[in-house]
């Protein structure tokens, strides 16, 4: 049986071992080489190497095919000095891993020599105990859990679909929640707005939602806007959101929001709601359709009733402003398949799901002829 | 060509509550007006005076919205699902 040193040395005659001058070039002249820091996170909270992901010895072999799936790929393993990395790759090759090598001198080396390295921004304690049913999902992790705690989400309404929607995000971890609403909570909301409790009616429902976000996570900033979007004042808003839930209540809104997104870029999370029936779309300008695809006009007002006049079932938001949640946080962090260029309709009546495809109108009044924001001029006015 | 038509909530007021109705007809077009034969006003809903799909209602043939095929004179072939479905604002 070897000791620690013998096999050490043992491994070191298998593993290739290039040092952190040849990497360094390689990587300048664009070759396609994965970083895999193996170190621990207190480690690489003082410095990584840049491009590298970050995979700990714990949990090394249960996640190493989340990070790295193609086992053909060249693989370079780092740790602080060089030994840890020999036994990691190591462990790569035994489990089918065709190219792997060990860094020589590690990130020590590697700083020594006044090479690039960054320094990352970290969950701190508390937010890693917080989120670690997140953080443990491979789509997810540390690095997409600092994807929500970074974004900016828009929810207009505070209402039906609002409220599951606020809730699932502030748990989530969306560091910014913006709520536009000028409504105060009222006795007949409560029976399907749950951000809001009877204590409340009165209360401007922003500033209810915000006092119940706060509660469920003190982390999370809370804007207010407490007036009604309208074309003077929607650019001004969503330009500082990364993602909007369109939770409205009616069609002017609806088409205030669309027609604005688009030439900004915005992806619009689209949620509404009848009686017992709601739908979900995702609209991503330059991706897919947008709302006026979908729909190229309001209905006039006599055929299109109100929650308040012909009812809804109190569960029925719940549902699709979860989806709607749902559909954020694909967006936000990057993993899954959105609702782009696809309708979900849902009927709580006989529970079923139905979906069909929302195909892009090239003659589409608002995103017919409009590229997304990189190649048009920054403050593109809303065509309201 | 008898086919299954997907009425929406806000449409029901016509079909007695139903919320799946069969119709027959060769084109969209011929199915909204046998609808409207056995289901007088609901036309009225789904088309414009002029006889065109009002720009607030989608019809989709399968998963397919009629709009990007041949609108009202798309074809319907045999065992096809027709569903019908209005823009909705609640939240």
């Amino acid at each position: 049986m070897a000791n620690f040193r013998e096999l050490l040395k043992q491994l070191k005659q298998e593993i290739d071992e290039p040092t952190a001058e040849v990497v360094r070039a390689r990587l300048e002249a664009g070759e396609p080489l994965r970083l895999l820091d193996v170190r621990e996170d207190d480690e690489v909270a003082g410095g990584i190497l840049p491009g590298a992901a970050h995979l700990s010895r714990a949990h090394f072999e249960s996640r190493i095919e989340d990070v790295v799936p193609d086992k053909n790929s060249e693989v370079v393993v780092y740790c602080a000095s060089g030994v840890r990395s020999v036994f990691s790759a190591k462990t790569l090759k035994d489990l089918g891993y065709t190219n792997v090598s060990s860094m020589a001198g590690g990130f020590n080396r590697w700083r020594d020599l006044g090479f690039d390295f960054s320094v990352p921004r970290m969950l701190d304690a508390s937010e890693r105990e917080r989120y670690a049913r997140h953080i443990i999902l491979p789509q997810v992790g540390e690095e997409g859990q600092l994807k929500l705690l970074d974004s900016k989400v828009l929810v207009i309404g505070a209402g039906g679909l609002g409220s599951p929607a606020l809730l699932y995000l502030a748990a989530a971890g969306v560091g910014t929640i913006g709520i536009i609403d000028n409504d105060v909570v009222d006795d007949s909301n409560l029976q399907r707005q749950v951000i809001h409790s009877t204590d409340r009616i009165g209360v401007l429902k922003a500033e209810s939602a915000k006092q119940t976000i706060k509660g469920i996570n003190p982390d999370v900033n809370v804007e207010i806007h407490a007036f009604r979007l309208d074309a003077s004042n929607v650019t001004e808003v969503i330009s500082q959101y990364d993602v909007i839930v369109d939770g409205t209540d009616n069609f002017d809104t609806r088409y205030i929001v669309n027609d604005a997104a688009v030439p900004l870029g915005k992806p619009v999370i689209h949620g509404s709601i009848f009686r017992f029936e709601g739908m979900v779309s995702t609209f991503v300008p330059g991706d897919g359709p947008c709302y006026r695809c979908l729909y190229p006009e309001a209905p006039p007002p006599e055929l299109a009733p109100s929650c308040s006049e012909a009812g809804v079932l109190g569960v029925l938001p719940g549902i699709v402003g979860s989806l709607q949640a749902n559909e954020a946080l694909k967006l936000l962090i990057g993993y899954g398949d959105p609702l782009v260029g696809r309708l979900l309709t849902f009927d709580a009546q006989s529970t079923r799901f139905a979906e069909v495809k929302v195909r892009k109108d090239p003659h589409c009044s608002v995103c017919g002829d409009v590229q997304v924001p990189e190649t048009v001029p920054a403050a593109a006015p809303a065509t309201v | 060509m008898s086919v299954t038509v997907r009425i929406p909530t806000q449409l029901r007021t016509f079909t007695e509550g139903a919320s799946e109705v069969e119709a027959s007809g060769a084109t969209i077009g011929d199915l909204v007006t046998e609808l409207g034969r056995r289901h007088p006003g609901i036309t009225e809903r789904i088309v414009d005076e002029a006889g065109a799909l009002r720009r607030f209602v989608n019809i989709y043939l399968d998963e397919e919205d009629v709009r990007f095929l041949k609108n009202l004179e798309t074809e319907v072939p045999e065992g096809a699902k027709v569903s019908i479905i209005p823009a909705v604002a609640g939240g």
